[in-house]
């Protein structure tokens, strides 16, 4: 069996193209599951070696090789290209981002964002000796939030990332609530402020993007949800 | 030279984002200023696809003791570790990983709330009785959740980052170690960071096996780099081979659903491992493992038309477990495999997973010569830890989970050490031609026109290691995989990269890591063929036994003046820190 798909890739050069344009390339499908980056590579690797993406682990936890294809986010490494139900795939960056080269994408403001919220175990009393007990309970409300692995498809997904530039997005909120949630930190009085700014969680407009985007099933508007709770019990 | 170069100046520069280095930045910064130089970014680094634990004898399910773990570890490196490394690793590990805990790693829980612990090949309970719970986990994400916490850490102490350089040259001035010269991967352009001390922590290389578990990054550039300054690779020739490897796509299915209770079937239905290790059975060290896998399709008892794999069941524990402990590997099981785990097994083989080999190191990182009447000797300002160094811990074989704790253990103590150095010295300047060697280098590739594109090159140099130098190793596979290499090496003099831009120019930084990849393959092939005899992960046909009266030491591969490959060889450290020496036996389970 050999078929071939078409893949019509967003092509940019800064310092040689005016302007972006597509190229369309056949890739043959060689078996079945062949997954997106299996196609990129093949044109990298046979037919046009100066294609520009980001891939590494491509076992979908390194969170490098996110991508838009017919208009949906995707990890490159995890997407089976029989699953789309296209022989022709328009391939994009990631959408909202500043695009720097092809696929790959200006990522420095999406790990400023994340790190804005102070994404790390805040402690004010001493920790024990032994590790925190956490009951299995505590531990599961973990469950959904700790496994985003940073690859930007759901704040690239969500029109109110698109249009402010400020706003910190799904992303930044998954890894705030992680953290606020953990039966282990203390860091909500100096975290919630941020989340409360003109820039914060009240700029959702629970559109739900960000949850069709995840390529780990997580859901940012969950975590949005409780993070607003927590602001309300708090009155600020 | 007449190329721009932008400087920086750091008291301690960071090679690898990974967890080694994520460590060590994050100590180092505490002390002095510090800079971590990755290819990737921090998150993005392969310590991210670490599945299934990280060992300590924290004893919390059952009783344990760091000098069983200290055992296990010598025992499963076939003696090849060494044991004041061996020492320091296991006793330090409860506090490391409770230090982890305390930063924030998401581990598993036990009912009562402590950290839990699930078995792992090796590990057991009173020197080899029984298995034990000694592997703290989260899920099956602990890599991802301690890379991710690691790097959380090291932005909260202010450590800064650069991202998506590449490094071309380690700096060597008068015997000092002192800096790196690096390529900016997104803007273009040449950077030398000046440096009291350097860590070196870039990871392993099985990319030059085609059926790999290793990330597109993990190519060996760390090794390459050190060794065209005349640094040594110590063990280079002994790579772990993981069993369970997903059939034709290689990726890696945890060592944890064994430890869970999967077990392995042949054709015939039959747990073939109670057979190759009767007390320990399918968690056994993964050497043997591998082996077993083999022989059983070697023997005719693989399954598929092809009878070329073997099969890992684990639906008899139940879909909740499954779901609750494993959840990512079903993931990976139904995208690389098309499989659904809580009903059918995985097919799996052998996948080239881990460097056990590395940069020879002291046991608190300093890197040592390897070579010379006095190889202990130390190089100043050069550390390293993780997959990229040698302490040694793993010897001929690393048990599982004993990489994360070498990268906690290694990367915390190289973090502390080179801190320590970097204030207790003054910058040694960079040497008149620092960085030449590097920017020739990247303008060979940059600027070259001729036939050979990586594509091809690459599929060839791949397809011969793993054909030739592989699970089961003979005198005359090696010596064809030596020749071929040879013709391989010369195709890089007639290479082609079309892309000539300097914004993100991936084609150019393929062909980089080709040229490194080449080069390891060439010194591991060449210190494979020169070890005579059996040992973990190296199984030689021709000498199937493990020879301790001609072997029991470590081999050192690096380049000399002219470019050639050189060996030599360096006593294993018999002596522990502060307990009696585990003598050498045979090594059975």
């Amino acid at each position: 069996m050999s078929k071939f798909v078409t893949f019509e890739i967003f092509r940019y050069d800064p310092e040689k193209d005016k302007e972006p344009y597509y190229q369309t390339y056949k890739v043959e499908i060689r078996r079945p599951g062949m997954l997106m980056l299996e196609g990129l590579n093949q044109i990298k690797w046979e037919q046009d070696t100066t294609l520009a993406f980001r891939r590494s682990c491509r076992e979908g936890v390194c969170g490098s090789d996110g991508i838009n294809v017919n208009g949906v986010n995707m990890l490159s490494c995890m997407t089976k290209i029989e699953d789309l139900g296209s022989d022709h795939l328009v391939i994009q960056p990631l959408p909202g981002m500043p695009v720097m080269r092809d696929l790959v994408t200006d990522v420095d403001d999406f790990f400023e964002k994340f790190i804005t919220v102070k994404p790390y175990l805040i402690r004010k009393s001493p920790a024990p000796d032994k590790e925190f007990y956490q009951s299995p309970e505590d531990r599961k409300k973990l469950d959904g939030l700790y496994e985003c692995i940073l690859c930007g498809c759901c704040s690239s997904s969500c029109p109110s990332y698109w249009a402010d530039k400020k706003y910190l997005g799904p992303n930044a909120f998954l890894r705030a609530y992680r953290y606020l949630i953990d039966s282990r930190d203390e860091g909500a009085e100096e975290r919630l402020p941020i989340l409360n700014d003109k820039n914060g969680v009240w700029r959702c407009h629970t559109i739900y993007n960000c949850v069709e985007a995840c390529p780990k099933e997580l859901n940012p508007t969950k975590a949005i949800v409780g993070i607003r709770q927590m602001l309300l019990e708090r009155q600020y | 030279m007449s190329v721009k170069i932008e400087y920086h100046k750091f008291d301690v520069v960071v090679f690898g984002a990974g967890g080694a280095g994520l460590n060590a930045a994050q100590v180092a910064s505490q002390y002095c200023s510090t800079a971590v130089i990755s290819e990737v970014y921090p998150t993005r680094s392969h310590t991210i696809s670490a599945q299934g634990g990280i060992s300590a004898a924290l004893g919390n399910l059952e009783e344990d003791h760091w000098h069983w773990h200290m055992f296990d570890t010598v025992k499963g490196s076939d003696y090849l570790a060494d044991q004041d490394a061996c020492e320091y690793m296991t006793k330090l590990a409860p506090q490391y990983i409770i230090e982890l805990e305390h930063i924030g790693v998401p581990f598993s829980r036990t009912p009562e709330g402590k950290i839990a612990q699930r078995p792992f090949g090796g590990h057991t309970a009173e020197f080899g009785k029984r298995p034990v719970k000694r592997a703290c986990y989260a899920a099956d994400r602990t890599g991802h959740v301690m890379l991710q916490t690691l790097y959380e850490k090291a932005v909260a102490q202010k450590t800064q980052f650069f991202s998506e350089f590449y490094v071309l040259e380690l700096l060597v001035n008068d015997g000092a170690v002192n800096g790196l010269l690096c390529w900016d991967i997104q803007n273009g352009g040449f950077h030398i960071f000046h440096a009291k001390a350097v860590v070196f922590a870039s990871g392993g290389c099985c990319r030059i096996f085609k059926t790999n578990s290793n990330a597109h990054i993990n190519t060996g550039d760390g090794l390459a780099v050190a060794m065209r300054k005349g640094f040594s690779w110590s063990d280079a020739e002994f790579i772990q081979f993981h069993p369970t490897g997903i059939y034709l796509a290689g990726n890696l299915i945890t060592e944890g659903v064994r430890g869970e209770g999967g077990i392995l079937l042949n054709a015939n239905g039959e747990r073939f491992m109670e057979k190759y290790a009767p007390t320990i059975k399918d968690l056994a060290p993964r050497d043997i493992v591998s082996r077993s896998m083999v022989k059983e399709v070697l023997a005719g008892r693989g399954v598929g038309p092809k009878k070329d794999h073997v099969l890992l069941k684990i639906d008899h524990i139940g879909a909740e477990a499954i779901m609750e402990k494993l959840p990512g590997i079903h993931e990976l099981a139904l995208v690389f495999a098309g499989v659904d785990c809580t009903k059918e097994p995985i097919p799996v083989m052998p996948t080239a997973h881990y460097q056990n080999g590395g940069i020879p190191t002291n046991y608190k990182t300093h890197v040592i010569k390897g070579f010379g009447s006095n190889p202990e000797e130390t190089v100043p300002g050069f550390f390293a830890a993780g997959e990229i160094a040698s302490a040694s811990v793993h010897g001929a074989n690393r048990l599982g989970t004993n990489s994360l704790l070498d990268l906690v253990v290694f990367g915390r103590t190289a973090g502390e050490e080179a801190a320590k150095y970097a204030n207790s010295i003054s910058f040694v300047p960079l040497a008149e031609n620092a960085g030449q060697e590097g920017v020739e280098l990247l303008q060979k590739f940059l600027n070259s026109n001729g036939e050979n594109t990586f594509g091809p090159v690459y599929e060839e140099l791949r397809t011969v290691m793993e054909t030739n130098v592989g699970v089961f190793r003979t005198e005359e596979l090696m010596t064809e995989a030596k020749e071929k290499l040879q013709v391989i090496k010369t195709k890089m003099d007639n290479f082609r990269v079309n892309d000539k831009s300097s914004i993100y120019n991936l084609e150019l930084i393929e062909a980089l890591e080709l040229n490194n990849m080449i080069l390891v393959s060439q010194a591991l092939t060449e210190c494979a063929l020169l070890r005579k005899e059996s040992r973990g992960g190296h199984a030689r046909e021709d000498y199937p036994e493990r020879d301790d009266a001609n072997f029991l030491k470590h081999s050192e591969v690096t380049l000399d003046k002219d470019g050639n490959i050189v060996v030599g060889y360096r006593p294993v450290r018999m002596k522990p820190l502060t307990v009696e020496p585990f003598p050498v036996k045979p090594r059975v389970y």
